[in-house]
């Protein structure tokens, strides 16, 4: 018996990096899953972005161990997208009891010539509202079950600390939209503590997918070599794997977590600390 | 002589409240004012906004002190409106000192006919409010190259849940919070200038935007519903000039070391 047998859990940004990590975790301990991802590029992105192919390979992953899992192509900046694929997966996997408001992106450059309102503004609509959106999906169905949950939201060392700032768009909106995802968690975890629906935050330092570990970094840190140092690590290790933020989703997602609610945990090999 | 005798400081949301507040109070020190309001309604904002008339009152002010005020009617969320409203500021006045990203809407504590659009409307003016006034004024600051003080307008809701269920309501907080990572972003980005950036977050202050119809009812019959638990000191809503002389003291040389920090003007709501 898995620790979250005959649950459900709700990820978004499930085609690829955490998202299919913590697809795979909660599914090998007994969870269906509801995945959706936009499975294509936005423009200001840098890196590419996932596609249809990734997010299937998600599905055949989570199935070989013999679970389900219902994913769906959608956008998180658009609620009524995201209310159709939640309800999608509902409708098919019977509830929902986990969510995990995983997707994001980062539109770093080393480039020069950059849109800067451009990559702030698609900073907030996906990781911030996209964040909104996906909670707001999922809670009224969470509330009508009556029988709690837990939400995750991932934030960053980003969303408690502004290191790394250099008035850029990507930098800027990654770190407002990051801390903004805090707030909303401690909203919704006042408004959803009477129905015993547990919200809190990830903030992981840097994590070894595509998003966080490309050629992108390296290349600004040419031109500005005090990032190396800023965003390093206290514990000597230079990234975090998938499955190290998958773990601590999975002990907030389950019953061993049953009062932690309202917290911010950063899971960082020590970033915070430093 | 006044501590800021020379200076000239950008004000946003500069018509009433605590805008008007900072106008006057850094115009008693000696500074000139660049004053900057929308000076209209958001239909999604369930109070009465700042008026034309506002922003002439406070130009008044401003000038009755014997100091001269640039004022520009402009949306903070237009980041080409904030640049030309610098620039137009600048040219006139001659150089730019303190950058106070005040200007706000607090959508808050009412059933929401359109949580998206009040979602959207709270983001696009707390937040990439902010955003396009510090991208508008910091290059300023950069070039004159004699340092510089940020302060940016949070509130108790940048570190705590007030604001209830709504989506105005969540987006107020979440937008708070956000300015705190604005705030730190920027001091890390800046401090190699000399340039200062922090943030203030206020209680409930005894401005227009707490002292209306649709907030006072919320508070009179169901407070619990926004979070709102009463001050630590006894003080229901503070005034606008217990917000100022702190944004003053960051301004300030005395201040000269102060930077990255959030700092709470709350009558000590955050430590309950």
């Amino acid at each position: 018996m898995g620790k979250l047998s005959g649950k459900v859990a709700f990820i978004t940004g499930a085609a690829r990096g955490q998202g299919r990590s913590h697809a795979v975790r909660l599914a090998g301990e007994g969870a269906d899953i509801i995945g959706v991802d936009l499975c294509a590029q936005i423009k200001s992105v840098k890196y590419p972005m996932p596609d249809k192919q990734d997010l299937a390979e998600t599905v055949a992953q989570v199935e070989a161990l013999d679970r389900r899992m219902v994913a769906t192509v959608a956008d998180v900046r658009d609620a009524a997208a995201v209310r159709e694929a939640l309800a999608r997966g509902v409708a098919e996997l019977g509830g929902v009891d986990i969510v995990v408001a995983n997707a994001g992106i980062f539109g770093l450059s080393a480039d020069q010539d950059v849109d800067h309102d451009e990559v702030f503004r698609d900073a907030i609509d996906v990781n911030l509202t996209g964040v909104w959106n996906t909670v707001r999906a999922a809670a009224p169905t969470m509330i009508e079950q009556a029988r709690g949950g837990s939400i995750v939201i991932t934030s960053s060392g980003s969303g408690l600390s502004g290191r790394g700032g250099d008035g850029s768009g990507a930098w800027s909106g990654y770190t407002a939209a990051k801390h903004g995802v805090v707030g909303l968690m401690r909203s919704f975890s006042h408004w959803l503590a009477p129905h015993i629906i547990r919200v809190n935050t990830v903030h992981p330092s840097g994590v070894k997918t595509p998003m966080g570990w490309n050629e992108i970094m390296p290349a600004v840190m040419q031109d500005r070599p005090e990032l190396f140092t800023a965003m390093a690590n206290l514990l000597p290790v230079p990234i975090l794997e998938p499955t190290d933020i998958s773990n601590a989703v999975l002990w907030l997602a389950s019953d061993e977590a049953r009062y932690v609610t309202g917290v911010t945990l950063p899971v960082d090999a020590g970033f915070m600390a430093r | 002589m006044g501590r800021f005798d020379g200076k000239v400081v950008l004000i946003t949301g500069a018509a009433r409240g605590q805008g008007r507040s900072h106008a006057v109070r850094f115009a008693e020190e000696g500074a000139d004012v660049i004053a900057v309001d929308l000076c209209a309604q958001i239909d999604s904002v369930p109070y009465p906004m700042a008026t034309p008339q506002d922003l002439a009152d406070t130009v008044h002010a401003v000038e009755a002190l014997d100091r001269r005020i640039l004022a520009v009617t402009a949306d903070v969320r237009d980041h080409a409106a904030m640049s030309a409203a610098v620039s137009k500021g600048v040219a006139e006045l001659g150089r730019l000192d303190f950058v106070l990203a005040n200007a706000g809407i607090g959508s808050i504590g009412l059933e929401d006919p359109d949580p998206v659009g009040s979602f959207r409307d709270v983001i696009d003016t707390n937040l990439t409010g902010v955003w396009n006034t510090v991208r508008a004024a910091l290059p300023v600051l950069v070039d004159q190259g004699q340092g510089g003080s940020v302060v940016l307008t949070s509130s108790t809701a940048g570190l705590k849940a007030v604001g209830g269920s709504t989506g105005g309501g969540e987006a107020y907080v979440a937008s708070k919070h956000a300015v705190l990572g604005l705030m730190r972003s920027f001091a890390t980005t800046y401090a190699p200038h000399n340039i200062r950036v922090n943030a203030v977050l206020p209680t409930g202050v005894a401005t227009p935007m707490v002292l209306n119809d649709v907030l006072a009812t919320i508070l009179r019959e169901s407070p619990e519903s926004l979070n709102v638990t009463p001050n630590l000191l006894p003080v229901e809503l503070i005034d606008s000039a217990d917000v100022t002389h702190a944004i003053a003291f960051l301004c300030s040389d005395e201040a000269r070391y102060v930077t990255g920090v959030a700092l709470p003007i709350d009558g000590g709501f955050l430590t309950r």
